[in-house]
């Protein structure tokens, strides 16, 4: 490949190579590939997904009222996303209309998803990335409970308590069984935590851990059950009586008093704990303003929580949808996954067969045809590859691209698009100018690792507030008399169109999720799914364009070449998710992350 | 969460879509088809939840969790482990949250010094696991039935009342999703690609 440019990008894959795999605290299996030039900087990264997928091949002929419980196993992340994409498909495609109150559940239900995968996100898959475990069993209990007292009034900051979780860690940690905590690159320079600001990270790692539990139980009330909710196409399969008494049965007064102190709890977590830490730790790293990529560039967020039932146009919908490319940022493009001209998927460099590789294929025309070859300079064989050759084919992950683009997808282009537009999400751009008015940054910053990261922050705070306007809404709709939650009008094949096709939406916490169907006398015809990681996560295109994971680690100066803290980093902050599952595992089989230097 | 002092928890574990992978899951569900518990016991298809599992996990005092195991056995061979043992069994490269595996969970509780006292692993040597939307083999489906009565045997021993279920209780799955439905829904082969990541079968490229 040697240096070539693309998208404002200079890639150079003549220095000296190096391959993490797998890439750790990710759902399902990733490896990256970068080259670093003598001063260890990134010069070139090569992103792919390692394991194959297809929805269509568990789908094909099933019943289309099932496939989001199929959809719900696809990973243990993202499961109530995909099913409520599933049944927006469906709907779409059989034209079925929502009850106002399924369309409000499903709103808290996902808000709910949202809150609580940003969360765990941070405090459970990527703060470690920033805060040094073991930096922390050095802290000053006192001084802890100083700085804590000094960002927030959450209550639980006396020195005695710091002492106490310090305690417990040092005989964690002694006791040789790290469990989470392995893994880490503690003591790498990259580490810029003072030791209280660790530990105090660290304690409200173990204070998110406990909370996380209570979020969920929301999902249970809605859902009928956890972890895996029940859904219904044509609505929500929960009947409401105010007047019911019990745990069973009808959702009654008592179980929406449960789910109100719960959306009052988290919003409180959200404000007094998780956005102090994250300014405080964002404080200390203002100046470590890699991992933009795309993000300035091309952006893309279909849009998500309906404020009214059945109306999926971008004006009706609270997490904002568009696109931005070209980096001009004045301008917002309008998004329509049924256009056949806007989202289409390349193949050229992944490991699937297209009779002509440099055209893409729209979902509901997709084709899924493995092709495992490897570019002719791969190094190794086919079953022990040691570094891939990026000029041929090279990940699992098919290349979509918007009208071309190949597009960030996630929560920095949700905030963004919510910033550009001040008069309809007004609490997203004060909440953004507040932020960077308090780290004392400009807006470009916002197009960085951290950027992307305090984004997120932002969004769960944002969310946490939309989650008690869904819940007023709810209450204000059943005490109205209206207890519908489910339209069975068109529950019956028999009242189906013979052939149909239908598209669903949603935005994942990680970005946005499209799934495509098409019926036939009943059954599932064709399904495909584009998932938000195979956005960010997507391989070069017959242009050679790269996606958003490639373009974002470029430029980045690794601390310690054989130690890729910094990529693990950027990685994080997109909170990839390439759901596959699974291979067991031997006992005392520890996945370290391999890291090689070539 | 309050912990009744007899409070158990039946757990499977496990992708039901990647064929042996679905043990953990078929176990539990063929269990809820033949037993009644009492309300200490929570009969629970984890699927491949990570942290989603903790809230049940640290409200119980005991574990019994079934899963598709790589002991370096025959396929199909069942193995119990204990207690300690538990967490070295269950590797970090299952799925899950992120890459949550169960062993991250079950070290989550520890650390919120919330470990269930007494913990049992019910595991099979998977004999296939890269086949997609696939069931289980021969030799491991033959076990279900086995791990199933070794469950009742601990319940009892730890002095559960179990009672036959009257008439085939409620599923825990969408019927799709139960083993029956979800087999002979399958689609056939020349209609939908099987293999699973080439790269693991590479006689088939």
């Amino acid at each position: 490949m040697g240096v070539y440019e693309t998208q404002g990008f200079r890639l150079d894959n003549t220095g000296k190579r190096v391959v993490v795999d797998p890439v750790t605290r990710i759902e399902g299996h990733m490896r990256v590939e970068v080259n670093l030039d003598e001063n260890n900087v990134i010069r070139n990264a090569v992103s792919t997904g390692t394991m194959w997928r297809g929805l269509e091949v568990i789908l094909k002929g099933r019943d289309p009222r099932d496939a989001w419980a199929f959809t719900e196993r696809i990973c243990g992340v993202c499961t109530g996303t995909h099913a409520l994409t599933s049944v927006r498909a469906v709907e779409d495609a059989l034209g079925i209309d929502i009850p106002e109150n399924a369309n409000t559940i499903r709103n808290l239900m996902q808000l709910n998803l949202y809150i609580h995968d940003h969360l765990v996100h941070f405090y459970h898959l990527h703060a470690l990335d920033w805060v040094d475990v073991i930096s922390a069993l050095k802290a000053d209990p006192k001084a802890t409970s100083q700085l804590a007292q000094s960002i927030s009034s959450w209550p639980k900051s006396s020195p005695g308590y710091f002492r106490d979780i310090q305690n417990r860690l040092k005989k964690f940690v002694e006791s040789g069984q790290l469990g989470p905590f392995m893994n880490g690159y503690w003591g790498n320079p990259a580490y810029k935590l003072p030791p209280e600001a660790n530990l105090m990270a660290v304690t409200h790692y173990l204070e998110a851990l406990d909370f996380q539990k209570e979020i969920v139980k929301v999902h249970a009330v809605f859902g009928g059950k956890n972890p895996h909710p029940n859904w219904l196409v044509g609505g929500m399969p929960c009947a409401i009586n105010l007047d019911g008494v019990g745990a069973v049965g009808a959702i009654n007064m008592e179980r929406l008093n449960l789910v109100k102190s719960i959306i009052d709890q988290t919003k409180e977590f959200i404000e007094q704990v998780y956005i102090p830490d994250l300014l405080a730790i964002a404080s200390f790293y203002k100046d470590w303003l890699h991992g933009g990529g795309l993000a300035s560039q091309a952006m893309l967020s279909y849009g998500d929580i309906p404020q009214r039932a059945n109306d999926y146009s971008g004006a009706n919908l609270l997490l904002p949808r568009g696109a931005i490319i070209n980096g001009d940022l004045s301008r917002i493009h309008e998004v329509d996954i049924k256009d056949p001209e806007q989202v289409q998927e390349f193949v050229s460099h992944s490991w699937y067969k297209y009779a002509d590789e440099t055209k893409g294929l729209h979902p509901w025309d997709g084709v899924t045809e493995p092709n495992f070859v490897l570019g002719k300079n791969t190094k190794g064989s086919k079953t022990n590859i040691e570094s891939l050759d990026e000029e041929g084919k090279y990940s699992w992950i098919k290349a979509p691209r918007w009208r071309g683009h190949a597009m960030e997808v996630g929560c920095l282009p949700r905030m963004v698009l919510g910033y550009l537009q001040p008069k309809e999400y007004p609490f997203i751009r004060e909440t953004i100018d507040a932020v960077l008015t308090q780290l004392d940054v400009p807006v470009q910053a916002l197009f960085s690792t951290l950027g992307r990261t305090a984004a997120r922050g932002i969004e769960t705070l944002y969310c946490a507030n939309l989650q008690v306007e869904q819940f007023d809404k709810l209450m204000a709709n059943l005490k109205a008399g209206d207890l519908a939650t489910a339209n069975i009008d068109k529950w019956e094949p028999a009242t189906w169109p013979k052939e149909t096709k239908g598209a669903g939406f949603t935005e994942a916490p990680r970005g946005a999720l499209g799934h495509w169907i098409k019926i036939k006398d009943g059954k599932i015809d064709n399904y495909q799914a584009v998932v938000p990681t195979t956005w960010n996560g997507s391989p070069r295109d017959h242009k050679g364009q790269i996606g958003a994971f490639e373009a974002s680690l470029l430029d980045t100066p690794l601390a310690k070449a054989d130690e890729p803290l910094e990529i693990l980093r950027t990685l994080h902050s997109f909170d990839p998710c390439l759901a596959c599952s699974t291979h067991v595992m031997s006992p005392d089989g520890q996945e370290m992350t391999q890291v090689k230097v070539r | 969460m309050n912990t009744p002092p007899d409070s158990i928890l039946l757990l499977g574990i496990g992708n039901l879509l990647w064929a042996d992978e679905g043990f953990g899951v078929r176990c539990v569900e063929a269990f809820n088809a033949q037993w009644t518990v009492p309300a200490q016991v929570t009969v629970l298809d984890g699927g491949t939840q990570g942290l989603y599992l903790l809230p049940y996990l640290t409200a119980a005092r005991r574990l019994i969790v079934f899963d598709a195991i790589d002991y370096g056995l025959p396929p199909g061979t069942l193995r119990l482990v204990e207690n300690a043992e538990v967490p070295r069994f269950m590797g970090v490269k299952k799925m899950s949250l992120h890459q949550t595996g169960f062993q991250e969970v079950l070290a989550s509780a520890e650390l919120l010094g919330q470990l269930p006292e007494e913990m049992l692993l019910i595991g099979v040597q998977p004999a296939e696991l890269d086949d997609y939307g696939g069931s289980l083999r021969p030799q491991v489906r033959a076990r279900v039935p086995e791990a199933v009565a070794l469950a009742v045997e601990r319940l009892r021993a730890w002095g559960v009342d179990l009672q036959p279920a009257a008439a085939p209780s409620s599923v825990l799955n969408d019927d799709a999703l139960a083993l029956a439905g979800y087999e002979a829904g399958r689609p056939a082969p020349d209609e939908a690609w099987r293999m699973g990541d080439l790269r693991f079968h590479p006689d088939a490229c």
